[in-house]
């Protein structure tokens, strides 16, 4: 007794990206141009590129705190314009903005990704709670909850940015280098998290200058370069220099038996161009 | 008579009020202003009123609406100038502050007003506040509350990360106008109880005071509400049985006040935040090799009083420029 799908379209996964023909000028000087990019469900997806080549700004653009002075970004589906739906996004942006000029715990910088979920004047429900519980482990810094975020260190101030975003629930979050000025240390715990988000589907958008212990999550890199895209393909090493061997691709046990749907298409093919998807295909300029 | 007969009196009443509901608002929007590093804001917007309040006394009108007008409208411009980029906004806001100012005390003269009545506003003059103006003062005061703590979350994320609250949906320039004209109402209110010229003490002092020993966002603002109310009542309170021997009037004793508490909390603030740096874990990798101490004369253990600083698996002690950490029988540097 099941009614009908009325348009038979849901097997075809609804992509949390696509931007077509996409330019972006910041006071007037064109930063980026002719930008295509579809993020499949599921994909992690590593913006690589030298620093002044746009990828920061791309991300800003997709999370829409820069606008686009050409071509069209569309949000699960939603033209970027009638997007409402920020609860399925999360963002952690670049500078490390945990601290202000009052006191604030990391609890309460956490919670701050719940907002987007709640309505005006009403408390924290259980299930904000638990969410902000759940992205404190799943980040490292449970026993940290109860301290002011200014006490931590810097590392530790990122990974709190980012158990805000996680803290939202979100199905797609975006990341703008969060391993920068991060130890070794704070960046596997950060790998940790990354690698929990991704066993539970989420799509991931991550601005890298070097990717470090994030390396092994990448399901395709992209390369960036004087505001255009370059390469679009498969997992490329940390500088984005040499393209990818036979075996530049690794598989994972954590997510082997699951599908990726945009992912076989670059699998081993990196130099094919998805008609009027990619530009410029996995060729290096 | 005692002095605290003089409380029984119908004009000390309506100062006790109008010195509660200043001194919970006003830190509570102040508190906003120093998480986004705007703590003059108050003053600021202290100036611009003066022009509203010498507005109001030349036209007959209410100063205090009038001063709600212009600060409002004066706080707004503030915002937008500061939204618009940091570089130029310096000196734009300086030019609004000093123009106000002077813009009032012209009107004021040119009104034919006498200096002293403008000097009421400016310095403030609690025991002189009129029944109506208490009720006023109370319902401004109490929605600037209700707005504060009710939309504290909102508000605090967004002072905290503006490009994180756009991203999350909120409507940041909407709140950042919100805070604006909260601070200017709040600066009206307070304006009979300390003064224009004195209103951002209130609204910034007690926030530094609280900040010496919280650590999170809520415990703040509580405490700097609480720490208002005690100097805006305690002040009024001194000056009461100071006027016995002397003319001491209520907004410099509630300034004064706020700024003890202060001095008595920032060395405690300094200590705990120097124990604190102290002893923050070391969360560097362990060293592959390492010195030995030799001959180390000393037992260290969880009462020798040397600071033990959490490092991976153990404690290091933390002493004249060493951290020694206990290997088999002996320490290792680390």
């Amino acid at each position: 007794m099941t009614a009908p799908q009325p348009h038979g379209r849901s097997t075809t996964p609804v992509p949390p990206i696509a931007l077509t023909d996409g330019a972006v000028s910041l006071q007037g000087r064109p930063v980026l141009r002719g930008i295509d990019l579809q993020v499949a469900p599921g994909e992690f997806l590593a913006l690589l590129g030298p620093n002044g080549s746009g990828k920061s700004t791309l991300v800003r653009t997709l999370v829409g705190l820069w606008p686009l002075t050409r071509g069209r970004l569309q949000l699960f589906g939603t033209d970027h314009g009638d997007f409402r739906a920020w609860h399925r996004v999360g963002f952690v942006p670049q500078r490390s903005s945990a601290t202000s000029g009052v006191p604030a715990s990391v609890r309460e910088v956490t919670s701050a990704g719940r907002l987007s979920r709640r309505r005006l004047l009403r408390p924290l429900g259980r299930a904000d709670r638990a969410a902000v519980d759940d992205a404190l482990e799943l980040v490292g810094l449970a026993d940290r909850a109860r301290d002011g975020v200014s006490q931590l260190s810097g590392g530790q101030q990122q990974r709190v940015l980012i158990a805000r975003a996680l803290a939202g629930e979100a199905e797609l979050y975006l990341l703008d280098e969060p391993t920068a000025g991060v130890d070794r240390a704070n960046q596997e715990a950060l790998a940790g998290a990354l690698a929990a988000l991704k066993a539970r589907g989420a799509t991931v958008v991550l601005v890298a200058h070097e990717l470090g212990p994030l390396a092994g999550l990448v399901d395709r890199s992209v390369l960036m370069r004087d505001g255009r895209i370059v390469y679009d393909g498969a997992p490329l090493g940390d500088h984005g220099r040499h393209r990818p061997g036979p075996d530049g691709h690794h598989v994972h046990p954590d997510h082997a038996g699951r599908p990726h749907p945009d992912h076989t298409a670059h699998l081993g093919a990196p130099l094919d161009v998805h008609p009027g998807t990619h530009r410029s295909g996995g060729r290096a300029r | 008579m005692s002095t605290w007969d003089l409380f029984s009196y119908p004009f000390m009443q309506r100062a006790l009020i109008a010195a509660v509901f200043t001194g919970i608002a006003a830190p509570a929007i102040g508190t906003y202003l120093v998480q986004r590093r705007l703590s003059l804001m108050g003053d600021g917007i202290g100036h611009v009123a003066v022009t509203g309040v010498a507005l109001g006394l030349a036209t007959g009108g209410s100063p205090t609406w009038t001063a709600v007008l212009v600060a409002v409208i004066g706080a707004v411009a503030i915002e937008l100038i500061r939204e618009r980029g940091h570089t130029s906004g310096d000196v734009a806001l300086a030019l609004l502050f000093y123009g106000g100012l002077a813009g009032g005390v012209m009107i004021t003269g040119l009104a034919g007003q006498s200096a002293s009545r403008l000097q009421t506003f400016l310095f403030g003059s609690i025991t002189t506040i009129s029944p109506s103006d208490v009720v006023v003062t109370m319902v401004l005061a109490a929605v600037v509350v209700v707005l504060c703590v009710g939309l504290a979350p909102q508000l605090f994320a967004v002072a905290q990360d503006q490009e994180y609250a756009r991203v999350a949906g909120l409507r940041v320039r909407a709140y950042n106008l919100l805070v604006a004209v909260l601070a200017a109402v709040t600066v009206t209110v307070a304006m009979r109880t300390v003064g224009l010229l004195l209103v951002s003490a209130l609204m910034v002092v007690p926030v530094a005071t609280s900040q010496q020993l919280t650590r999170s966002f809520r415990t703040t603002l509580g405490a700097a509400m609480v720490l208002g109310v005690l100097a805006s009542v305690g002040g009024l309170v001194v000056s009461a049985f100071a006027s016995e021997r002397a003319t001491v009037a209520p907004g410099p004793s509630i300034v004064l006040l706020s700024l003890a508490g202060f001095l008595l909390a920032w060395p405690v603030g300094l200590g705990v935040r120097r124990r604190a740096r102290l002893r923050t874990p070391f969360d560097d990798d362990l060293p592959d090799d390492h010195d030995e101490v030799d001959d180390h004369p000393h037992d260290h253990g969880p009462a020798c009083g040397h600071v033990a600083v959490p490092h991976d698996d153990h404690l290091d002690y933390v002493h004249d420029g060493h951290r020694h950490a206990v290997h088999d029988r002996h320490y290792d540097e680390h």
